[in-house]
């Protein structure tokens, strides 16, 4: 879109998360603020697992951080589960922040260096677990098994004795130590009328991942996008997964919403996506994958510099205008809107690639 | 001797070994690697961290600073063998004659030097250029590589460039004094794939425009595709299948190989498609497997891989060089295959497309 609307979002009872109008904007100083995200919309059914993609600085990952209130967005609705995240304490965030977890893109860094592998994922459990310890420690056991880490060898090692690879497992284990747990219901319970209970187990919890395989080696992600796919599966996550890779998005998405300079662009499912891309945007993200095949040709003509423009000025009307091939008088004037082009195919373009009526 | 200079290969390495030695023991990084390389040819070297490949890279260019580190073996630029040269000698040759571009563009340029003394070292040490014309040279070059407004980039540091930017500016560093080989040692891992896409065709046209060998670094089998003319696969530090990168990805005959392009997410496979990734992580090179390094997380291994490691030999093709003793689609991979699935080898459960999963026994992959 590099637009604005709200055409895409669904209706219904599963939606587990619906972000309306979100807008994050940090001062710099001197009376200026960079726009991170300037008016996006989005949703997330329950089991699904949302793809966003844009190139770094286009405001994903502080879209995804917003849903957690890290920092709380400057205007805008999260809701999650029917309650607006918004107009919650910061206690109340807190409790919530069980059912909502992150992973990283950095593994390494995001892991306490001076902490063991065991103190690391029994953290969580400590908090909000059972206070009984070998409990705790089952737990931390059978959650370090599932992300194929040897508990036995782990525990008792730090971050630094393993590969990026093994980081990002640990980091994940943390995570589903929390939305798995059943420990922290029983707490929780009192102060939260509205409890998952009856949802079922890890029905109804988050997991945003933050490019959790960009800083990893190509049969690493293999391997970590095989065990994120397993474990929504076992344990009924729902996931957002950001990154920049389209490639990657594909591969593990549900949905994708392709961002640009703090707005969306395009939202379709992720084979309508790839075969029918409307955005010019998706279309040069498209091209930029790197096929494995030395017969498929490659566009040598971008070279040229093609960066984001500055957040904190974008352009008037369409944000992508100044990158765009097919720009007229009429996308620096008028914002263009997110509208249907197809089935659950939306985009906010006045000129859109595939020649559906719109 | 001199005679046959201008035909020979511009890199001729053979045999290049390089050992690391650490409290725990000695670290075989690069395990006796041959290859050579013509003027204005591309090579494409792809394997996982802590194949070698860096290292392999860095050993020719002698980088590999301290006093526990040791190469041997042979790497002959121009004829001459670059790992006896002095530190001194190595200088005259850096920039000037070979140039190298890094990972990481951030840590790569000075960061409290000014673009314009980082573009014009090299001019005004190899060219005996002065001020002005050195200056008026850089203006050019960072035209070259794409530069917007490069007489304001100048006056920049690197922390008021993007990545993308930063990384057009070592490419220019490295071009400055025209190079007849350049590494190019991850030159887009940590950039976007969009940048990545414009940064490999900024290297791809200045290599074609000035005749100039590259060797193209990266763990990403899609970045060598079509961006080189041949392609040295590398695991444990040393060859396992090398070809011109064509006949390479016509006919990939080494598990390794076939294994790593398995890993790609590729856009042409539908939503969801199970990976076959590769199960396990490199071995530790302070104790390396006796037989075939690829052994203990290959699909196809039998007893003789284990015990005896392959030599790198010609295949069909003279062009196709293989160390494989069970080559992908041979017979004896086909059965090694089926014996090692019946038998639940973890690498070959893996790859098997019926793999199940459950949350108490976790497959790692």
């Amino acid at each position: 879109m590099a637009g604005t609307g709200k055409a895409h979002l669904r209706p219904g009872d599963d939606v587990l998360v619906t972000v309306e109008d979100l807008v994050v904007e940090f001062p710099v100083g001197r009376g200026r603020t960079v726009k991170a995200v300037s008016g996006i919309s989005f949703d997330i059914r329950s089991g699904e697992t949302l793809g966003l993609v844009g190139e770094s600085g286009c405001g994903k990952s502080t879209s995804g951080r917003a849903i957690i209130q890290l920092p709380r967005p400057t205007s805008g609705s999260v809701t999650f589960r029917g309650v607006d995240l918004a107009d919650l304490s910061d206690e109340e965030i807190r409790q919530r922040r069980t059912h909502i977890q992150m992973i990283f893109q950095d593994p390494i860094s995001s892991l306490n260096p001076r902490r063991t592998v065991g103190d690391i994922v029994a953290e969580p459990l400590r908090v909000w677990g059972p206070s009984d310890a070998s409990e705790q420690e089952a737990i931390v056991d059978r959650m370090l098994d599932s992300v194929g880490v040897d508990p036995d060898t782990a525990r008792d090692k730090r971050p630094h004795e393993f590969s990026g690879g093994q980081c990002q497992r640990i980091s994940i284990a943390r995570s589903l130590v929390m939305l798995t747990n059943r420990g922290n219901l029983h707490r929780s319970r009192r102060r939260s009328r509205s409890s998952s209970r009856s949802r079922g187990r890890g029905r109804g919890r988050l997991l945003i991942c933050d490019e959790p395989v960009s800083s990893l080696d190509v049969s690493v992600q293999a391997q970590i996008l095989n065990l994120l796919e397993d474990l929504k599966a076992g344990y009924g996550l729902t996931m957002m997964f950001i990154a920049h890779d389209l490639a990657v998005v594909k591969n593990i998405s549900d949905r994708v919403a392709v961002m640009y300079l703090g707005k969306l662009c395009e939202v379709a499912d992720p084979d309508t996506l790839y075969a029918e891309a409307a955005h010019p945007y998706t279309d040069l993200l498209l091209g930029s994958v790197p096929e494995p095949d030395p017969t498929v040709e490659i566009d040598e003509g971008l070279i040229e510099d093609g960066e984001l423009p500055s957040p904190s000025n974008p352009p008037s009307g369409c944000r992508f205008r100044t990158r765009c091939e097919r720009v007229t008088d009429l996308c620096s004037s008028e914002e263009p809107q997110m509208r249907a082009v197809g089935d659950d195919h939306f985009v906010a373009c006045h000129h859109p690639l595939a020649a559906v009526a719109g | 001797m001199p005679d046959n200079v201008a035909n020979s290969p511009l890199l001729e390495v053979d045999d290049l070994r390089t050992t690391f030695t650490i409290p725990t023991g000695d670290v075989k990084a690069v395990r006796g690697v041959s290859f050579t390389l013509d003027r204005g040819r591309t090579l494409g070297i792809v394997g996982e961290s802590g194949s070698g490949k860096t290292v392999l890279a860095r050993s020719i260019m002698r980088l590999n600073l301290g006093t526990n580190v040791t190469t041997t073996g042979t790497a002959a630029f121009d004829g001459n063998d670059v790992l006896t040269r002095s530190p001194s000698e190595m200088r005259q040759l850096w920039g000037s004659e070979m140039a190298m571009v890094f990972q990481d563009p951030m840590t790569s340029l000075n960061p409290l030097v000014r673009v314009q003394r980082q573009v014009t070292e090299h001019l005004c040490r190899h060219l005996n250029l002065n001020r002005s014309e050195a200056r008026q040279a850089a203006v050019d070059l960072l035209r070259e590589v794409r530069i917007p407004d490069p007489d304001t980039r100048l006056r920049s540091f690197p922390h008021e460039l993007s990545g993308g930017m930063r990384q057009r500016v070592c490419i220019a560093v490295a071009l400055a004094c025209e190079p007849s080989l350049l590494f190019a040692d991850e030159p887009t891992t940590a950039l976007d794939v969009t940048v990545q896409h414009q940064i490999l065709n900024l290297l791809s046209r200045e290599q074609a425009d000035r005749e100039m060998a590259m060797v193209l670094v990266t763990h990403d089998l899609g970045v060598v595709a079509g961006r080189t003319d041949d392609t040295m696969v590398m695991y444990a530090g040393t060859v396992a299948e090398y070809a011109p990168t064509v006949s390479l990805f016509a006919d990939m005959r080494h598990p390794y190989s076939e294994a790593l392009m398995r890993s790609i997410p590729l856009t042409s496979f539908p939503s969801h498609t199970r990976l076959a990734a590769i199960t396990g992580r490199p071995p530790d090179l302070i104790d390396p497997p006796t037989g075939c390094a690829f052994s203990p997380r290959c699909p196809y291994v039998q007893d003789h891989c284990v015990n005896e490691a392959p030599p790198l030999v010609e295949i069909d093709d003279p062009a196709h060089r293989l160390a494989c003793w069970t080559p992908v689609g041979s017979p004896e991979a086909l059965t090694a295959f089926e014996k090692n699935l019946a038998a639940g080898l973890p690498q070959a459960v893996a790859v098997d497309v019926s793999t199940t999963w459950s949350p108490t026994g976790g497959v790692d992959g």
